[in-house]
């Protein structure tokens, strides 16, 4: 279980990445962060988001048209 | 790459140009996402562009001229001729369809991501001149409006990693 989760289902670009930065602001360094989002573009977005600030996209899958991040926070 | 407070060194600015309701998008959206990526940004607003500044937005599309302009319309697209697009009231039909649009398919509403530009310390520069020859007021706008000019512009573009114009 992440330390912080984050409903952005529906939400279309840039919303997923604009919430997921305000929500990472609550995680402690070291920690994660859940994002769950129906956007299909979200997935190249949250891996250059990823690359770009340096956290670490630990795991990024897709079930039932739900897209689902755990990005661990390294800064 | 970001350093341990979440900065980038990176920086990018942009020049706003227009203040329809479809391309009041593309500098906002990359505006708020840079920040979010720790890019500093800078936006100068100048000519129709000025007025995505103003406190009460009131945008609106227009189909007239636009042959690249298609709206889903009952599982159609839709393209309007010129000739039907030049007739009053169409472009207030349009901006109605759009924003119906809009918020059906959960894209931010321009207000919403400005103030998203806002919050993210994303620097809003208002062309003097356009504001003088349009007769606008600052009073007009928003807060944390700076009024500024080529010069200002041409020195954060000079230090800025990404230069757009929009």
């Amino acid at each position: 279980m992440a330390d912080v989760t984050l409903d952005a289902k529906g939400l279309n670009c840039p919303l997923p990445i604009l919430k997921a930065k305000k929500a990472i602001n609550d995680v402690a360094s070291g920690g994660t962060l859940e994002v769950q989002a129906t956007d299909p573009g979200s997935v190249a977005d949250f891996e250059a988001f990823c690359r770009t600030t340096g956290n670490e996209l630990m795991e990024s899958k897709e079930e039932g048209g739900v897209y689902t991040y755990v990005i661990k926070k390294t800064g | 790459m970001t350093d341990a407070n979440g900065t980038n060194a990176k920086s990018m600015s942009l020049i706003v140009t227009k203040g329809t309701l479809d391309w009041a998008y593309p500098p906002f959206i990359l505006a708020t996402t840079a920040a979010a990526m720790g890019v500093k940004v800078s936006m100068f607003f100048t000519f129709y562009g000025l007025a995505l500044l103003k406190k009460d937005l009131n945008l609106q599309i227009s189909p007239l001229g636009k042959p690249d302009m298609e709206m889903p319309m009952m599982g159609m697209h839709m393209k309007m001729p010129n000739v039907v697009a030049a007739i009053p009231g169409v472009n207030s039909m349009a901006t109605t369809m759009m924003k119906n649009l809009i918020a059906k398919k959960g894209v931010a509403s321009i207000e919403d991501l400005r103030e998203a530009a806002v919050d993210s310390e994303v620097q809003m520069l208002g062309c003097q001149m356009t504001l003088d020859l349009f007769e606008m007021k600052p009073d007009d706008m928003i807060d944390g409006v700076e009024l500024a000019g080529a010069a200002a512009y041409m020195e954060n573009a000079l230090k800025s990693d990404i230069n757009l114009f929009i």
